[in-house]
């Protein structure tokens, strides 16, 4: 476990003299190596399934994800895709099948252990779940309380060097002039760019995003999944991203898993997604014509790669 | 009806309403009904209806309606707690109604001392227990229901028969008052703010989840934030109530005003009674208002 946290990227690149903190702080604060030294895990799903009563939410799956990978989840409303991943993360529980990362059993993980996997692979939600009445510091905080213990997380103290890691992962996303406001008053973009800076500072592994551009307008979409394309290539994270829009899933993803009645219909790269997959997919009753545009919320004006 | 053509799904949308109209007026009258029979039932039960013997001024005996004859002993009794004040000697008017003042005023100290750690103990106790009393965030049926009945039970026994018993196991005094009230507060404090814990947003406490928090930090980061200003108001409302009810439990030993009360019954001192119920009211009234402001000022409503 230690060694594994040591080999772990960090997200910070300016030193900071040594003297001032704790010794467990400077180790926090070591430049990130490079993406090199990242080990190769694989996330893999077989055979996985949730079912809730009689319905199969999702039935059956088996996906193997390397590191590194932009994986788009797309598929139409009630598919299973918000279920996968909360599987990953063991928000839900799975009741077949397994999930494991490189040779560790993802399902058979307890207490601190299920705690640290969370931590590892950081999550982004379509409502963003920050504390609406907590300054945005604090939220981003909040990816640091899996390395917490019970007396610090209950008077909410940070160290120094926790808030340093805070504000550089507001800073990289835009929002250091914010951090002292409330989580609440920000616009939504804002707060989805928060919730990406909580999830930077849990050092994770893998981002896992619930339709982080769903409830967004074209602007602040296109911001948000230029922030998760970039921590996938200058960080080396493994993304994992839930879309209701076809554009944006060709547009961002390595590869792109589409989803219907629980199960994975089509699994590829973007250009091997074609209309008659796109129709079976979705199964655009009786509509003649399925028209990709309209479900877009990408800004057109795109930013060069 | 005219010739107005209704699709199909519009008269369907009829039916429907109609059939939705007639469930929702049968129930309104069932519901009208039943608290019709329950009042009358509990009003006869409670002697509302009964007829009483008066003596009227010519000495002859007549039946009358409880109600009216008894309100003339009503004016009586509060006629004798009036003071006799007179304005040419106010100052020694009011030294007589208020003769006791001394013991009063230290009673007075005594009795807002008991309300205040009484409501200290109540808020600790009955937040704490209010998480593991709340159905979305308990962490077990179990604790669920061990930590509810609980909260039941304080509440439920008055505080009063708290103070009772308190007083048999600690001996007369303020510590079984304020063991007594900070009990019921518990209680009554613990489902207040269980119910509040049950209104919150719970998308917060997931991204803490996933971000690998434990259900304390769930609870701290999380609902804590949420609830705050339900907690203060419910807090500071409790206060009154507990100064209220600290000024009545020394009745029965248990400290502070009542054991005045309790002294002006027994040996028929009115207007002392009057003089304790001038002291208590204008209290709980200063209490009231302090304690508005404050709430005001929480919820961000006061002038900053």
């Amino acid at each position: 476990m230690t060694q594994r946290q040591a080999s772990r990227p960090r997200y910070c690149s300016v030193k900071i003299p040594a003297d001032n903190f704790h010794p467990d702080d400077t180790a926090l604060l070591q430049a990130r190596p490079s993406i090199e030294f990242m080990e190769n895990y694989t996330l893999s799903l077989s055979g996985l399934g949730r079912s809730f009563g009689s319905t199969r939410a999702v039935d059956n799956v088996s996906l193997d994800i390397p590191s590194g990978q932009f994986v788009g989840v797309i598929g139409r409303s009630g598919a299973g895709k918000s279920t996968l991943l909360r599987l990953i993360n063991r928000l839900i529980e799975p009741t077949t099948g397994k999930i494991s990362f490189g040779d560790r059993d993802i399902t058979a993980l307890k207490g601190r252990d299920l705690r640290n996997w969370r931590r590892d692979c950081a999550m982004i939600f379509q409502q963003f779940n920050l504390v609406d009445r907590l300054d945005v510091l604090t939220n981003v905080l909040v990816g640091r309380l899996a390395d917490h213990g019970f007396v610090s997380s209950m008077a909410m103290r940070f160290t120094d060097a926790e808030r340093t890691i805070a504000i550089r992962a507001l800073d990289r996303l835009d929002l250091a002039p914010f951090a002292l406001q409330r989580a609440g008053t920000l616009s939504g973009g804002q707060q989805q760019r928060v919730a990406i800076a909580r999830a930077l500072v849990q050092n994770p592994r893998i981002m896992l995003a619930d339709e982080p551009i769903a409830s967004l307008d074209p602007g602040n979409a296109t911001r948000v999944m230029e922030a998760l394309r970039s921590i996938n290539r200058e960080d080396g994270l493994t993304v994992l991203v839930n879309l209701h829009t076809l554009d944006t899933a060709r547009e961002y993803c390595h590869r792109i898993v589409a989803m219907r009645d629980g199960r994975v219909m089509f699994d590829g790269s973007a250009l091997q997604l074609t209309d008659d997959v796109v129709r079976d997919i979705y199964g655009s009753d009786g509509l003649a014509e399925f028209n990709e545009a309209v479900t877009s919320t990408a800004a057109r004006v795109r930013v060069p790669a | 009806m005219t010739s107005l053509s209704l699709s199909p799904a519009v008269q369907a949308f009829e039916a429907a309403y109609a059939v939705a109209r007639a469930r929702s007026r049968a129930t309104w009258a069932l519901t009208t009904l039943g608290l019709l029979v329950l009042f009358f039932a509990s009003s006869y039960l409670s002697d509302f209806f009964k007829i009483t013997q008066v003596t009227l001024s010519d000495g002859s005996r007549a039946e009358r309606w409880i109600i009216p004859a008894g309100l003339p002993r009503l004016g009586e009794y509060l006629e004798k707690t009036m003071p006799s004040l007179s304005w040419a000697n106010l100052g020694a008017d009011l030294g007589s109604w208020f003769w006791a003042w001394r013991t009063w005023a230290v009673l007075l100290v005594e009795t807002i001392l008991i309300a205040f750690m009484a409501t200290v103990f109540g808020v600790v106790g009955g937040f704490l227990l209010s998480f593991p009393a709340a159905r979305n965030l308990a962490p077990n049926k179990w604790i669920l229901w061990f930590t509810r009945r609980f909260l039941e039970i304080a509440r439920t026994v008055p505080d009063l028969v708290w103070a009772l018993i308190f007083v048999f196991s600690f001996g007369i005094g303020p510590l079984a008052g304020v063991m007594a009230i900070a009990l019921h507060c518990i209680g009554a404090l613990g489902k207040l703010y269980s119910e509040a814990n049950e209104n919150i947003d719970m998308r917060p406490l997931d991204g803490i989840k996933a971000a690998g928090g434990t259900w304390a930090q769930q609870i701290r980061f999380g609902a804590v934030p949420q609830v705050l200003p339900n907690i203060i108001s419910y807090t500071l409302l409790r206060f009154e109530i507990n100064v209220r009810s600290s000024s009545i439990i020394g009745y029965v030993g248990a400290g502070g005003l009542g054991q005045e009360f309790r002294t002006a019954v027994s040996l028929q001192e009115y207007t002392d009674l009057s003089a304790l119920f001038v002291i208590i009211f204008a209290t709980v009234m200063l209490i009231d208002y302090g304690s508005e402001k404050l709430r005001h000022r929480f919820i961000g409503l006061g002038v900053r």
